[in-house]
């Protein structure tokens, strides 16, 4: 064996064994049947899957496809300023991409903390809102979407703002003296120059932030309550407390081939697969 | 005597084209050789087989009379010095110059390297890292790197082309001196032709991956075997299959007896320092260019002229 | 052309990215465990150290981080090099596969492996399974990492050193491997971040004894109120914010 292939083979081995086997195991379980002490078992069946319609289980399917998109346009709503002002800083650019890659590379877990302390009932909100009288019983502020949405969007905003950045950094200035010239104001400007060319970065940063809010899982767990389902926490449900391996593995599946159509779909973009 | 190196029909096919065609040559004794070619032509391949770093699709590499093809680059006895240099950016100069000497394990790995070092006059930097050497310096370092080991034959590939004008005529001097030197044989790549005319004492002119001619400087330049290698060493002036150098080009302001000639019309008088090119578009339409010494140019522009020349110093080519 | 508002905007963005963090340090220094301000005091920090679930959940995190963050560098720096020598798409898109699945399904998959490979093997989960795990999803930060500095690195160097009559291995040893070592370093620690902070995965391949710093931290954020859980939070955010910092220095070497 030559060095390359030596050099790779703990990577393909380790990654054939725990990366790729297990995914195939999943898919091969979402088709079996739930076993009597969990587990699966055979017969073979595709009752997983028809379950997947159930009303019950399309709601959470919906409820996952809405939160993600909200999360996403918000992302964009709050990031394309802030993408736009950190182009155009100059000297600063790269202390400003810090300011705001910092607090994604630190925990998860506490940045979703972070909320719970913000939101709860005794929290930091509404203890200054209860100690300024302007209310009179704390707002519950946690557990339901509108937290969840909020958690999302604070930890995946960073996913947006990188690759819109790398659009905008290289917009040239001369396209916006041009479109000055020839009458445009700023506003106008914005949405007929500057918003078509970063289409690329906005469709990646899109991407980026809605596959992995589709599958989120720790932050509905912990600022949703035990209201907001999405896919991530059924998946886990059924893996753990209610031990139907199979369908959690169909709800798997049909999680990984929706994410999985988005990125091929953005990849087809060559602009935007630079950028990813 | 077994030649110093000879390459045997060697191919590299790549897919989609053929780099290298067929290439077959024979360096029979030390000395400065040089491949000369436009870019793309299959030198720089032809080069990296030699070294090692390609494997051919056919032929042969044997070097001293022993084939090397199927051996890998740190197991042949020929030695690269890239067109980066690449030298080693976390080791100083001499740490550089011993690297070879450290892989073969050879003795008195230090006092080699110093020669070496010294060789090229580098000695009082060798405790520099590369980043703090000038462009020339590091060429030279690279130079010593690989001339301390003795390979049997030096491969150059185009190792000027990042230096200034002034520094590279310079360079080239020493380069020869250093060939002389050593008694190493060099093998240069190079798209210049005036380097390669220069510094060689036989030259092999590519194009698109055949060589076209192998002969010393003179003959290549003066009995070129192609119209290629025709053009490609110097200005020629075509008329049909017949090519005169501009050098070998004469004007006169009334057609002469006896001689070769085309009658034009002054274009343009350029002057070059140390003689004046005069452009003449000819009747059918083409242009020839004529170089004259400063004091035998009473033309003007508009001018009509005849250009003549001798039958010896024509070219013809099929 | 000047957008009007937007620095303020910005940093509108910019506070609301840091702010709860900041809330969230500076309410871990706060004498009263309600969350009014009532003066400076460390005794949170006490308490935190004192807790002996906290201290086996760092410990095992640490063992854990270490070892699976060594072995993912090891095998992830290899992988770069070898894919950079020539490009291995499979093992490519297993490597990006691995970004792009959501932590849930990377999570049930590797339990769901456990589980059948435990019916054989009589074993149980453990740390091991933890630190497999970990090296698993560790594997593809790494090889960016490297990937991304060897984009910058010069081929011929390596073809100069075999020139000179080093091997492959020697050239690599020699040559490549010092000048990527703080590309390795970097990545090292971002697999160190990476692997402390897992919750989801780790939650569900752990074994009974192996309960990690996250897993403590989020039992008792579910069961509500302790500000020991700010402690500890804050603790996290300048750690790990400090190793990022050495680890993005180290990357621009």
């Amino acid at each position: 064996m030559n060095l390359r292939a030596s050099f790779l083979l703990p990577s393909r081995a380790w990654t054939a064994v725990f990366l790729a086997a297990p995914l195939c195991i999943v898919a091969a379980y979402s088709f079996l049947t739930r076993g009597d002490y969990g587990g699966v078992d055979h017969p073979w069946t595709l009752e997983s899957y028809r379950r997947l319609f159930d009303p019950v289980y399309l709601a959470i399917l919906w409820r996952s496809v809405w939160i993600a998109s909200l999360a996403t346009v918000l992302c964009a709503i709050l990031g394309f300023p802030l993408a736009l002002f950190i182009a155009r800083a100059g000297r600063t650019k790269n202390l400003y991409l810090q300011l705001v890659l910092l607090p994604f590379w630190t925990s998860f877990l506490v940045r979703t903390y972070a909320w719970l302390f913000i939101l709860r009932d005794t929290g930091l909100i509404n203890t200054i809102l209860l100690r300024l009288h302007i209310v009179n019983t704390p707002l519950p502020l946690l557990y339901n979407d509108a937290a969840v949405l909020v958690g999302l969007v604070y930890n995946f905003l960073p996913f947006f703002v990188l690759p819109l950045y790398a659009t905008l950094e290289r917009l040239d200035p001369a396209l916006l003296e041009a479109a000055a010239d020839l009458g445009a104001k700023p506003f106008s400007t914005l949405w007929r120059v500057i918003i078509p060319i970063s289409a690329p970065g906005i469709a990646a940063g899109s991407v980026l932030v809605f596959v992995p809010c589709l599958g989120a899982y720790l932050t509905p767990d912990l600022l949703g309550g035990g209201k907001t389902v999405m896919l991530g926490n059924l998946i886990q449900n059924q893996f753990t407390s209610a031990r139907d391996w199979p369908f959690g593995a169909a709800a798997s599946i049909a999680l990984m081939a929706i994410s999985a159509l988005l990125l091929a779909g953005i990849m087809r973009s060559r602009a935007a697969r630079e950028l990813m | 005597m077994p030649a110093v190196l000879e390459l045997r029909g060697l191919a590299k096919d790549y897919p989609g084209h053929r780099a290298v065609d067929n290439v077959s040559l024979t360096l029979d004794q030390a000395g400065f050789y040089s491949l000369l070619g436009p870019s793309g032509c299959g030198k720089t391949t032809t080069l990296r087989m030699i070294g090692g770093f390609e494997q051919p699709t056919a032929g042969d590499v044997i070097l001293n009379g022993e084939s090397v093809t199927a051996l890998k680059p740190w197991q042949r006895d020929v030695s690269t010095v890239f067109q980066s240099y690449a030298l080693f950016p976390h080791l100083t100069a001499l740490q550089n110059v011993e690297f070879g000497l450290r892989e073969h394990r050879l003795p008195n790995v230090t006092e080699r390297a110093l020669k070496a070092l010294q060789l090229v006059q580098l000695a009082d930097k060798r405790d520099r890292l590369p980043a703090q050497l000038s462009g020339g310096e590091k060429q030279r370092v690279a130079l010593a790197r690989s001339l301390v080991l003795q390979p049997k034959v030096l491969l150059l590939d185009e190792p000027l082309a990042a230096l200034d004008p002034r520094l590279r005529k310079q360079m080239r001097g020493e380069l020869k001196a250093m060939q002389r030197q050593t008694g190493v044989t060099f093998l240069f790549v190079t798209h210049d032709q005036e380097e390669a005319l220069s510094l060689s004492d036989r030259l092999a002119v590519m194009n698109k991956g055949r060589i076209e001619q192998f002969g010393a400087p003179e003959e290549v330049y003066l009995r070129p075997a192609t119209a290629f290698v025709a053009g490609f060493l110097g200005a020629m002036n075509w008329f049909g299959k017949a090519g005169v150098r501009p050098e070998s080009t004469r004007v006169a302001a009334s057609p002469p007896e006896g001689v070769l000639l085309r009658k034009g019309i002054v274009e343009s008088l350029l002057f070059l320092g140390n003689c004046i090119h005069l452009n003449a578009r000819l009747e059918n339409g083409e242009c020839a260019i004529a170089e004259i010494p400063r004091d035998q140019c009473p033309y003007a522009e508009r001018e009509t002229i005849w250009l003549h020349w001798q039958p010896a110093d024509e070219l013809y080519f099929e | 052309m000047k957008f009007r508002g937007l620095s303020i905007y910005a940093a509108l963005v910019l506070a609301f990215l840091h702010l709860p963090l900041l809330t969230l340090i500076a309410f871990s220094f706060n004498a009263s465990r309600f969350t009014i301000w009532e003066g400076f005091s460390l005794r949170w920090y006490r308490a935190a150290l004192s807790d002996p679930q906290l201290g086996d959940g760092l410990v095992n995190s640490i063992i854990i981080a270490l070892v699976a963050s060594v072995l993912a560098t090891i095998f992830g720096t290899a992988a770069a090099y070898g894919m950079w020598r020539r490009a291995a798409p499979v093992l490519s898109g297993t490597l990006y596969l691995s970004l792009v699945t959501p932590e849930i399904v990377t999570g049930v998959s590797l339990l769901a492996l456990f589980q059948w490979a435990f019916r054989f093997l009589r074993l149980r989960p453990g740390l091991y399974t933890v630190i497999v795990a970990h090296v698993a999803f560790s594997l593809a930060y790494v090889a960016i990492v490297v990937t991304a500095r060897l984009r910058n690195y010069d081929r011929s160097l390596e073809e100069a050193a075999m020139d000179l009559g080093a091997t492959e291995w020697r050239a690599f040893l020699r040559v490549t491997l010092p000048a990527i070592a703080p590309a390795v370093a970097a990545a090292f620690l971002l697999a160190v971040v990476v692997s402390f902070d897992d919750y989801v995965i780790t939650s569900l391949v752990a074994g009974v004894d192996s309960e990690t710093l996250p897993m403590v931290i989020y039992s008792m954020a579910r069961r509500g109120v302790s500000p020991v859980v700010n402690a500890v939070s804050a603790f996290i955010l300048v750690a790990f914010g400090g190793l990022i910092l050495v680890s993005e220095r180290l990357q621009k070497q």
